[in-house]
């Protein structure tokens, strides 16, 4: 079973090296939506600085969707996902390392970069770490809630947004826990139940997506 | 139900070819055999299975040596590469085993996924049309592997709207199929 | 367990189902006819006022009931999901295609008549710091993703199943939904309202449960009527319709 995992998540990372743009083009999405938002407050450091944690966040959320609807649309595309179905003992493997590699590139790329665009919006240096460990804690949510949603539509020739509609609603939790986390930093409060619920909900899904987004792959199989 | 009352027996040693106009349903009937698709009865083993549909089933990034080594990986066998290069020797590709599989031409994207056939050792194939974008010679090279296979034994059920040569039956699918 | 056996067997046949929910489509319309009648009457006519908010309270009279529906009406579809990935069972893919256009339409009402009652009684038709007004949201949002993912699903069999998924993961996120939006309420109080928790009169509450049964027994006359529709149309080429239609017609 080890093996299987490695061998996995070797040829993910041998996959995504091979076509950066993919990762690229969602975090420069992200760069520009929030230049945006600078923009349309018409760049005044005390009103950016108090929407910072909201507008990151809620980007954070858009741009995942963004990305998660490339997730299994090559493997659908050319067939590779009917090969892993028939041939694998447990196709919810190479699914978690999809998971795994997909979160590194987009999750946790995310928990580095966006810091440094909270630093831009003004947001004092303090808060930083903790909403970095809020986007460490929460992301892996977002990618698991969104791969079952990215399983549900991938045959679809327009998954984009219906993938929006159907994951961002049970995403609500993490994006009130994830701003909550970083308020409260800023009114000088520890945000452990924010932490706490974030890392709770990451689990909980980690522990049951691959199996829900085999499933649904099943399923966008039969069309 | 698309197919009531359907029998269909592939002994050991047989290449059955099947037949039918478009719509007749060879491709929903090969992916139903495969366990693709839901049907009440019981679903062969995917070990003794290897399925070739229309699509390929490679990353287009990979190369055919790296597809071929995920092939066997998910499958439970061991990497062996040295069965990888002999199986694209045989299907005339060997040179290729390293450019990613989407700069190959569509011909030799399909020899590449014949080529899964021969390293996974499943005593049943499921081919939908495994002559598609092949040269000549390269359905030659595939009336070929049929032949090996089913005197080493093993049996293969062929969607094809051409001839397969070496086939030992033909089965013609001539139901009207209801769209669901 | 012999029984049991044939009960089962019985509802995998669509034309068994068919008949079978004749008689409860009549007794769900019947019932859901008399208690709304009895209900609504009683609560815009008869029941007293309320001593805060005078005559604009009635209106929980149709509030109440299609808030408490569209909740249970999510729940089901949960329930169905899970039959029909489990068993495999046709009806219950049947029993979601009738559910869901009907539990979107109670829950749009129920925020519509949420608003006009908040507008005299907090001079507001929205706030977003209600808890109660954003879970009812995203309810609506979860039901608008089940239709369109069944619409945009052209294999009948694979959208039946796949919105069997997501009905089962939107009922699992459920509760935690709502528990974050009311917790987040409570950080942001003062903008909270709670109903007037005074103990109401008989004469005020006993209106309200007629109603809240009679949605129900509306839900269950609804939801029958479609479920028999549903099957018609999945059955239209076989014998059984052909010659009901005709000993109709």
């Amino acid at each position: 079973m080890m093996n299987l995992l490695t061998g996995q998540l070797a040829r993910e990372f041998l996959l995504v090296s091979r076509v950066r743009t993919d990762v690229l083009n969602p975090l420069i999405f992200l760069l520009l939506a929030v230049t945006l938002f600078a923009l349309a407050l018409e760049g005044r450091p005390q009103t950016l600085q108090a929407h910072a944690p909201a507008v990151l966040w809620t980007l954070v959320l858009l741009t995942n969707m963004l990305a998660l609807d490339g997730l299994f649309r090559r493997d659908f595309d050319d067939g590779v996902l009917e090969q892993l179905f028939l041939q694998a003992d447990a196709p919810y493997v190479a699914i978690l390392s999809k998971l795994i590699v997909h979160w590194l590139v987009t999750g946790f790329a995310m928990v580095v970069c966006v810091p440094l665009l909270g630093l831009g919006l003004y947001l004092p240096g303090d808060v930083l770490p903790v909403l970095m460990l809020a986007l460490l804690l929460g992301t892996p949510t977002i990618t698991c809630l969104g791969a079952i949603g990215a399983a549900l539509t991938v045959g679809l020739r327009r998954g984009g947004a219906i993938l929006a509609l159907l994951v961002l609603p049970l995403l609500i939790p993490v994006l009130i826990f994830g701003v909550s986390a970083v308020n409260r930093v800023v009114e000088g409060d520890p945000p452990l139940a924010e932490l706490y619920w974030l890392a709770a909900l990451s689990l909980a899904s980690i522990t049951a997506a691959p199996f829900a987004v085999s499933a649904a792959l099943r399923i966008s199989l039969e069309q | 139900m698309l197919f009531t009352g359907l029998s269909l027996r592939l002994a050991a040693g047989e290449c059955v070819e099947l037949r039918g106009p478009n719509g007749s349903g060879k491709t929903t009937l090969i992916r139903t055999l495969a366990g693709l698709l839901p049907m009440q009865g019981q679903v062969l083993a995917s070990s003794v299975i290897a399925y070739l549909g229309h699509t390929n089933g490679l990353a287009g990034p990979l190369s055919p040596l790296e597809n071929l080594r995920w092939y066997l990986g998910i499958g439970g066998h061991a990497a062996d590469d040295k069965s990888i290069h002999a199986a694209l020797r045989r299907l005339e590709i060997g040179a290729l085993f390293r450019q990613p599989v989407e700069r190959l031409s569509a011909g030799q994207q399909r020899r590449v996924a014949l080529a899964r056939l021969l390293i996974g050792a499943a005593p049943v194939w499921l081919l939908d049309e495994p002559y598609t974008a092949l040269d000549a010679n390269g359905i030659a090279c595939v009336d070929g592997l049929l032949a090996e296979h089913v005197a080493a034994g093993g049996c293969a059920l062929v969607a094809s709207h051409s001839p397969v040569a070496v086939a030992t039956r033909m089965v013609e699918l001539n139901g009207e199929r209801v769209p669901a | 367990m012999g029984a049991l056996k044939t009960l089962w067997h019985r509802l995998g046949s669509p034309r068994w189902f068919y008949g079978m929910l004749a008689p409860w489509q009549f007794g769900f319309g019947l019932a859901a006819m008399v208690l709304l009648s009895i209900g609504t009457i009683w609560g815009l006519v008869f029941a007293p006022a309320d001593y805060q908010q005078g005559d604009s309270f009635r209106i929980i009279y149709i509030h109440v009931p299609t808030v408490i529906l569209a909740q249970s009406a999510y729940m089901m579809l949960g329930a169905a999901g899970f039959v029909l990935l489990v068993w495999r069972m046709k009806m219950a893919d049947v029993a979601m295609v009738a559910i869901v256009p009907f539990g979107m339409a109670i829950t749009a009402l129920g925020l519509f008549t949420g608003a006009v009652w908040g507008r005299p009684t907090w001079g507001t038709w929205w706030v977003w710091t209600d808890a109660r007004l954003i879970s009812t949201l995203v309810l609506l949002f979860l039901y608008f993703g089940l239709y369109a993912l069944r619409q945009a699903i052209t294999n009948a069999e694979a959208a039946g199943r796949a919105c069997a998924v997501l009905a089962i993961v939107g009922l699992i996120n459920i509760p935690i939904i709502k528990y974050s939006v009311e917790w987040w309420a409570t950080l942001h109080q003062g903008s909270t309202f709670s109903v007037t928790k005074v103990s109401m009169p008989m004469q005020m509450w006993a209106p309200l449960l007629a109603n809240v049964l009679g949605m129900y027994c509306l839900f269950g006359w609804v939801v029958t009527r479609r479920m028999r529709t549903e099957v018609l149309r999945r059955e239209r080429d076989t014998a059984w319709v052909t010659e009901l239609i005709g000993s109709r017609s």
